[in-house]
């Protein structure tokens, strides 16, 4: 048996991954920062083996594995003696910079360089529970409390220079890790000669752990000098240069590999195994089931794939079909009975109706009314790498390699599945392929564990692609109808939006009894819980109106590969869609400009609490207007001729306290009926930028994938499984789709000009939210042809303009 | 099994292994390389790119008995602790979100540029098409490889000066 302890080779790799790139890295692609080391800083700040991991306080090699205190000071911060810092968050980072940002603010809070530090990120028995990553609260809610412990340990090394000098702490200054006295600066002493490889042993306080406080206060932003800067990102040369290890690249010592055997269809219950079929596949170990969870571990993993293709597997198919099928979805969901009406399901709610103003009234005497139907399908998460977990038993504890981005969650629950203590438990987060939601429900991470457990040696598993985009989490479909009146100079008096949403059985982050392991092990919740599914957020004021989503379900609720989960901004483009096409459409009808339109709407009430966030509204729509060169008038566009039609489409939405608006420039092909959106424009107000070429970078990628969701992605079914398996069948954005530009404009702030203290809100997921709207409004200016259906794929817009004539 | 040797990033190998094996997981199970990755095993992905002398293949679907030439994974691209220009140009451009796709982004841009050094951007993209990103940096990776595009012809000019002129 081996021990306990990392391999040395995978503690380098760790420390790499999360934080440290090597002093040569570093000079090479960021040699702006080496103006600000001196040369014997940067002679003893030392390389990748100066170790982030091996000096830290406490570096566990071996359970019982207990939780890092989040009260005491030493466990969010470690400096060494070479004047290094190594800071420990409960975040992981799934390749928007999280780190980074966490670096900059913890460094400048600390007085110290970038590249003086290091982050060790989501680790469970190293780093404090801040539970991973999701709802891009990262920097808006968790940063708090670690600038805050930053600060702490300034004020903690300006006490013992105080007392060391005998001098005053307001007669001492500090720049970088080195406090001198102000009247005589020869004599200074570092960080690192105060307290170098010691204990803090400082307490701090808060009633949990996003309230952790020391004494000392956070700098004010005018003080900031790393804030508000574009450093590169730390974790991008190894990843560039091949040198980083993945969770996918560990190799433990006695290491086999598993593959599962999924069920063919949905439902579909375990009969046999005739387990002949491959057992003369050399290195064949052992087929595991349990309940309709069935899989094979081999010794080679090429072997381990093949034995999972050869099985042979009997399986007995549900008598009543699980689902509808996709041709037939939004048919079944538009007339089958919603759930409840009430908000008693589960521990989640499901919005009643809100009603303001009496919507039925204002339609039946508005001067034009109009109504549409929406739908927007389940779309997948499809990860560029399938989902992965590595499990070793050792010694009676469990340690799991892992890019769950809610390790915490995954350490507590594989703990409960496997009915073992928790402190024999660990997650070790490492870099791995995206995450936005599709790892907080980490089935590979459970499959290993539970594997390891059964042949008693690390197990490594990873899905396939079929298996993955067949069953992995899926974003909710929706069906909507929505009715808007105006009045007779063109004002929108009513709006009544109803939605219809199948996301009766959502997945929670890694529960012991929703994920897929669970399911097919015939483990259920004691309820069902249906998603949070919200309304477009908006601030238009509109004295009449009905906002209500109800829940849909399908005969089969689990051991579905219908099982919804959250899928970045897990609602977010769907109501956007139809909420802000349907804005579109009344401007249409009223024959108004849609900036206009929307700013009249912005601009409609003052007298309300929601005064600042419709303030920032209205800067983000007329920021992107702008920057645009939004020319005012009407859609559709008149005179357009020729194959090429093209068009500009704006949408705007709220996304907790982050307002944008974009405008997409569209061209569409009469011809194919393909789709280009040629250029994007976003106005993002998410307060204090904190690294604006990665916020930049976010937003990038967030349009895109908005893009591909709105253009190429669905799900696709029959009514027993699901047939959108691969990168054939189920397309995606790619390289000809990118448009040619994309403008950002940070808009941050503001109402009142000149507010610095602005707090920095959420940005890994807003901008996703209105990009499908927007491309339907441009397509609808366009061509005059307004689609209600999204993916906005080549073969359904060219019907819609065959049908139309346009 | 039986004995298959592969020459990778400059060194011989000599490994035990069924002919059979998908490339891919010799060079990363039995080698240890990182660069290459799992994404679909269909071909369909580009994460598993290697270069063979120099044109990229996709070791998912390659038997590593059917493997003539010399293979070059994405650690083995710098020379001299020198990054190769298109390393150098992701780094500039600050390409990679979760990076897991990045290794067929860069391998099949390097392949792309020895072909057809100047891309026009409809070249660009439809040699980059086949490689996806669900991250969705494509924005970044076109940029880059034009940056990467324009040092590399900067190199090309620079060194070569004694040649032009013969050429002139
Ligand atoms: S993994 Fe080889 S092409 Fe996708
Ligand atoms: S960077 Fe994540 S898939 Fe490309």
């Amino acid at each position: 048996m081996h021990s306990t302890e990392i391999p040395k080779a995978i503690e380098d790799a760790l420390e790499t991954c999360h934080g440290t790139t090597s002093r040569r890295d570093f000079l090479k692609s960021s040699g702006v920062f080496v103006l600000s080391l001196s040369g014997a800083r940067m002679a003893n700040t030392g390389g990748s083996g100066s170790g982030a991991g091996s000096q830290a306080p406490v570096t566990p090699t071996a359970a019982p594995y207990l939780d890092p205190d989040f009260r005491l000071l030493d466990s969010w911060l470690a400096v060494h003696e070479d004047d290094t810092v190594t800071f420990y968050v409960g975040k992981t980072d799934g390749g928007q910079g999280t780190g980074t940002a966490f670096r900059q603010m913890m460094c400048d809070e600390l007085d110290i360089a970038f590249e003086q530090a290091t982050l060790i990120m989501g680790r469970t028995d190293m780093t404090v529970d801040q539970g991973g990553s999701g709802g891009s609260d990262a920097l808006e809610r968790d940063a708090w409390a670690a600038r805050r412990v930053a600060a702490e340990a300034r004020r903690v090394l300006l006490e013992m220079a105080s007392e060391r000098f005998g001098v005053p702490v307001d007669g001492l200054a500090v720049s970088e890790g080195v406090i001198s006295i102000q009247r005589d600066s020869s004599r200074k002493v570092t960080y690192g000669e105060l307290v170098g490889g010691r204990r803090f042993n400082v307490t701090l306080t808060g009633r949990n752990i996003n309230a952790t406080t020391g004494v000392a206060g956070v700098k004010p932003v005018q003080d900031l000098k790393l804030v508000g800067r574009s450093l590169p990102r730390y974790d991008i040369p190894a990843k560039v240069d091949g040198s980083l290890e993945w969770a996918v690249d560990v190799r433990l010592p006695d290491m086999v590999h598993a593959r599962n055997v999924r069920p063919p269809v949905a439902g579909a219950r375990l009969i046999g195994i005739d387990e002949s079929s491959i057992r003369n596949i050399p290195g064949f170990i052992r087929v595991v089931s349990r309940g309709n969870y069935v899989a094979v571990v081999c010794e080679r993993e090429e072997k381990a794939i093949e034995a999972a293709r050869l099985l042979e597997v009997e399986w007995e198919k549900p008598t009543t079909a699980p689902f509808p099928s996709s041709e037939d979805l939004f048919r079944y969901m538009r007339s089958a009975t919603p759930m409840s009406l009430t908000r008693a399901t589960g521990s989640r709610t499901v919005p009643l109706a809100r009603v303001e103003g009496n919507p039925d009234e204002a339609l039946r005497t508005a001067a034009t009314v109009v109504e549409a139907e929406y739908d927007f399908p389940f779309q997948g998460h499809t990860a560029i790498g399938p989902a992965h977990g590595l499990a070793d038993p050792s010694d009676g504890q469990m340690t799991i390699y892992s890019n769950d981005m809610k390790p915490y969650s995954l350490r507590t629950g594989v703990a409960e599945f496997l009915d073992m203590p928790r402190e024999q438990v660990r997650v070790i987060w490492m870099h791995g392929p995206q995450l936005y939601g599709r790892t907080a429900a980490d089935d590979a991470g459970f499959e290993a564990a539970f594997l390891a457990k059964e042949i008693g040696r690390p197990v490594r598993v990873q899905w396939m692609r079929h298996e993955e985009t067949a069953w992995d989490t899926k974003g909710p479909a929706f069906a909507f109808t929505l009715r808007g009146g105006l009045d007779g100079e063109g004002n929108l008096v009513a709006l009544d939006y109803r939605a219809r949403v199948a996301d009766y059985a959502h997945v929670g982050y890694n529960q012991p009894d929703t994920v897929l392991i669970a399911q097919l092990m015939g483990i259920r919740p004691s309820r069902p819980s249906p998603g949070r599914a919200s309304a477009p957020a908006e601030m238009y004021a509109i004295p009449n109106r009905r906002q209500e989503t109800l829940v849909v379900r399908f005969p089969l609720a689990f051991e579905t590969p219908l099982r919804t989960g959250n899928l970045r901004d897990p609602n977010g483009p769907q109501t956007t869609f139809a909420g802000e096409s349907f804005i579109d459409e009344m401007a249409a009808a009223a024959n108004a400009d849609p900036v206009e339109f929307r700013l009249r709407l912005l601009r409609g009430s003052t007298e309300d609490n929601e005064t600042f966030m419709r303030a920032r509204s209205i800067a983000v729509v007329e920021a992107a207007a702008e920057a645009y060169g939004w020319d005012t008038r009407p859609s559709p566009k008149s005179a357009n001729s020729g194959r090429i039609l093209t068009g500009r489409g704006i949408a705007y939405a709220y996304r907790g306290r982050t307002a944008v608006a974009e405008i997409a420039e569209v061209e569409v092909d009469r011809e194919t009926g393909r789709v280009w959106v040629k250029r994007m424009v976003c106005a993002h107000d998410c307060g204090l930028v904190i690294n604006p070429d990665g916020l930049r970078s976010t937003i990038q990628g967030n349009l895109l994938h908005g893009l591909s969701r709105a253009l190429h992605e669905e799900v696709q079914f029959d009514t027993e499984k699901v047939k959108s398996v691969d990168w054939l069948t189920h397309p995606t954005l790619r390289h000809v789709d990118a448009p040619e530009t994309i403008d950002i404009v940070f808009v941050n702030g503001d109402p009142e000009p000149d507010r610095p203290d602005l707090p920095p809100y959420g940005a890994g997921e807003p901008s996703i939210r209105p990009v499908a709207a927007a491309v339907a409004n441009a397509i609808y200016d366009a061509t005059g042809v307004r689609i209600r259906r999204a993916p906005f794929r080549a073969e359904r817009v060219l019907a819609a303009l065959e049908a139309s004539g346009a | 099994m039986s004995n298959v040797t592969l020459k990778v990033n400059g060194e011989t190998h000599t490994i035990d292994v069924d002919p059979s094996t998908p490339l891919l997981y010799v060079l990363r199970n039995d080698l240890g390389l990182r660069g290459p990755r799992f994404g679909c095993g269909l071909g369909q992905c580009g994460a598993c790119t290697v270069l063979v002398d120099g044109a990229a293949i996709r070791s998912c679907v390659t038997p590593t008995s059917g493997v003539d030439g010399e293979i070059t994974t994405l650690e083995g691209l710098s020379a001299d602790g020198e990054l190769h220009a298109v390393q150098q140009a992701w780094i500039d451009e600050q390409v990679p979100q979760c990076g897991y796709c990045q290794n067929g982004q860069i391998m099949t841009a390097i392949a792309l540029l020895d072909r057809n050094p100047n891309p026009t951007d409809a070249e660009l993209r439809q040699g980059m098409n086949g490689v996806i990103c669900r991250c969705m940096t494509y924005y970044r990776i076109q940029a880059a490889v034009r940056r990467a595009a324009e040092a590399m012809a900067g190199d090309r000019s620079g060194s070569g000066d004694a040649g032009r002129e013969v050429n002139l």
